[in-house]
């Protein structure tokens, strides 16, 4: 065990569950204000859904001994409440395995959040809880198992233990989750939005952003979170790490350049929310790439998808699905583009040592590429189909009509975020305060 | 006496004071409102969707005047308001039957 590399992990564990709050502030600032709470909501509730499930057979299901060999799914029973794994010698690597584990947790927790953005102000907090969790276990997990789980081999090269098929068999690169995190939610909103339908109103009105000010917020703690989540991938605090930093901070900027290029061209204005949208577009894109690239790989990956997803996003009104905040065009298609890029930008210099098209590599790693991110998108959105058609028909998705109009917060969480003005008492209050007045009269309060 | 009431842009409130303040305007009351004219709003655009706002931000200014200054005061205003761009508001005198100071019950021009 290495205590600089269980450090590293474990902050960047933090880090990267400081990512889903931050989601929820860039989701939130985006909606119309009486629809707020309803959107930091279902990112909460993805901590809370996925945290547990994960604890309970998740990391066992993404992580356990594979399933008859086929690279498919790992065992879930085999760490089932992670209770096998507390003691000094269970070690994945330089680390501690429940330090993997806590790491690992707060992907999953992130990618699920990731799909909400596509359903705002219509669906109904307990069925998208529900939701959640068949996903995680149905999607999820098996996905993480293809793609995050490795091979073990003895000294001799030979596996001892068989991982997912897209990491060992397919051998597609996806550094922290390009595939298993964008793609995969990504598809998943899709296939969420088709089965949920359009928002009462949309496309006509749409509904404007209320509070950019919460955009840049959440773009900036994703941006923070970000580094854990790649960087931390290393599993070491390691020359890895930092060719990982370096790419996730340069992807990154050239991807908001790239998205204020585009608006300016097209709309006149470079935009608030386009360059906390290019942010996210180039974190989305960088995440699988970022071990296998040079820094300036990473800027071309960075500005290509910045201006990719800057048009991408009106792919929604072109063939009329209500993907409210842009999962589709931010996830899928960045990681699309971050997970084809691999396969040309991919340089021998890098960590990954793969080189690439377009660095002397050939065509082997982009068809494994393809292959990989079709594998995903394909899985991720049958299956998603038939568990947001199953949660409709057994306990229904979809707010009613007049629930939308009054506003999601008020009707499904008897909140409203703004308060203007003292408001006024309700009469239905089950305490009322001249009681409580009355109560503590004569006792020593 | 005149109630003389003006929409205008808000940035342009603290001209307007100054220029009622060297003609000797007392007081006024300030309002914020919105509304829109002949130009109607102005687009915004969010990830490259544009979006319609009809319903401009203004300030409704309100001022009682005596009848002898009442064209110097509309002038001042449209003077200090003025950008020259689409949307500056507008300015318009009304006739006004009585005033009372309510602290003394001071009435008429005594009550400005």
């Amino acid at each position: 065990m290495n205590s600089g590399d269980t450090a590293w992990v474990l902050v960047s564990a933090a880090l990267v569950l400081l990512m889903t709050p931050g989601l929820a502030f860039f989701y939130g600032g985006m909606v119309r204000s009486r629809g707020v709470l309803n959107m930091l909501m279902m990112s909460l509730g993805s901590i809370g859904v996925v945290g547990v499930l994960w604890v309970l057979f998740g990391y066992s299901a993404a992580f356990g001994t594979d399933i008859g060999s086929l690279g498919l799914l790992g065992n879930p029973a085999e760490f089932f409440g992670l209770s096998q794994v507390l003691g000094e010698d269970a070690v994945s690597g330089t680390i501690p395995t429940l330090a993997f584990a806590g790491f690992q947790a707060m992907f999953a927790i992130l990618t699920v959040a990731l799909i909400s953005g596509a359903i705002a102000d219509r669906a109904r907090f307990g069925p998208w809880l529900l939701f959640a969790g068949l996903w995680a276990t149905l999607v999820y997990f098996p996905v993480a198992h293809w793609v995050f789980a490795f091979d073990t081999k003895d000294e001799a090269g030979n596996v001892t233990a068989v991982g997912g098929w897209i990491a060992n068999r397919l051998a597609a690169i996806d550094f922290a989750g390009g595939t298993a995190v964008h793609i995969n939610a990504g598809a998943a909103a899709l296939a969420l939005v088709l089965v949920l339908g359009k928002r009462k109103g949309w496309p006509k009105e749409p509904g404007k952003p209320h509070n950019l000010p919460f955009v840049v917020l959440g773009a900036g703690l994703l941006w923070f979170g970000w580094f854990g989540f790649n960087s931390g991938s290393a599993l070491a605090a390691n020359a890895t790490a930092a060719v990982v930093l370096v790419n996730t901070l340069v992807a990154t900027s050239a991807a908001m350049l790239g998205w204020l290029l585009i608006e300016r061209i097209r709309d006149g204005h470079a935009t608030t929310l386009g360059a906390a949208s290019g942010i996210v577009a180039g974190l989305v894109a960088i995440t699988p790439a970022c071990s296998s690239v040079t820094p300036l790989g990473a800027i071309a990956i960075g500005a290509i998808t910045g201006a990719v997803c800057a048009l991408a996003v009106s792919l929604k009104y072109r063939f009329g699905y209500d993907d409210s905040l842009d999962v589709v065009g931010v996830h899928l298609v960045g990681g699309l583009m971050g997970t084809l890029l691999v396969g040309l930008f991919a340089s021998a210099a890098a960590p990954a040592g793969v080189a690439g098209l377009f660095y002397g590599g050939g065509l082997d790693q982009l068809w494994r590429q393809a292959v990989g991110a079709a594998a995903v998108l394909v899985y991720s959105f049958v299956l998603s189909l038939v568990i947001a058609l199953v949660v409709k028909l057994v306990v229904g998705f979809r707010l009613s009509e007049q629930d939308e109009v009054e506003g999601i917060d008020e009707t499904e969480h008897a909140e409203t975020a703004y308060h203007f003005g003292d408001g006024r008492p309700s009469y239905r209050s089950p305490v009322r305060t001249d009681e409580v007045e009355r109560r503590l009269e004569g006792s020593n309060a | 006496m005149k109630l003389v009431t003006a929409i205008v842009q808000p940035s342009k409130l603290d001209d307007l004071k100054e220029a009622l303040g060297r003609l000797g305007v007392l007081g006024m009351t300030v309002s914020e409102a919105q509304g829109y004219g002949r130009q109607k709003g102005h687009k915004e655009v969010y990830r490259g969707a544009e979006y319609s706002v009809d319903f401009i931000e203004k300030l409704r200014v309100e001022v009682l005047v005596e009848d002898s200054t009442v064209d110097k005061v509309v002038d001042g205003i449209v003077t200090a308001t003025r950008t020259g761009k689409v949307g500056d508001g507008k300015v318009w005198v009304t006739a006004v039957e009585s005033v009372v100071r309510v602290r003394t019950g001071d009435t008429g021009v005594e009550a400005l």
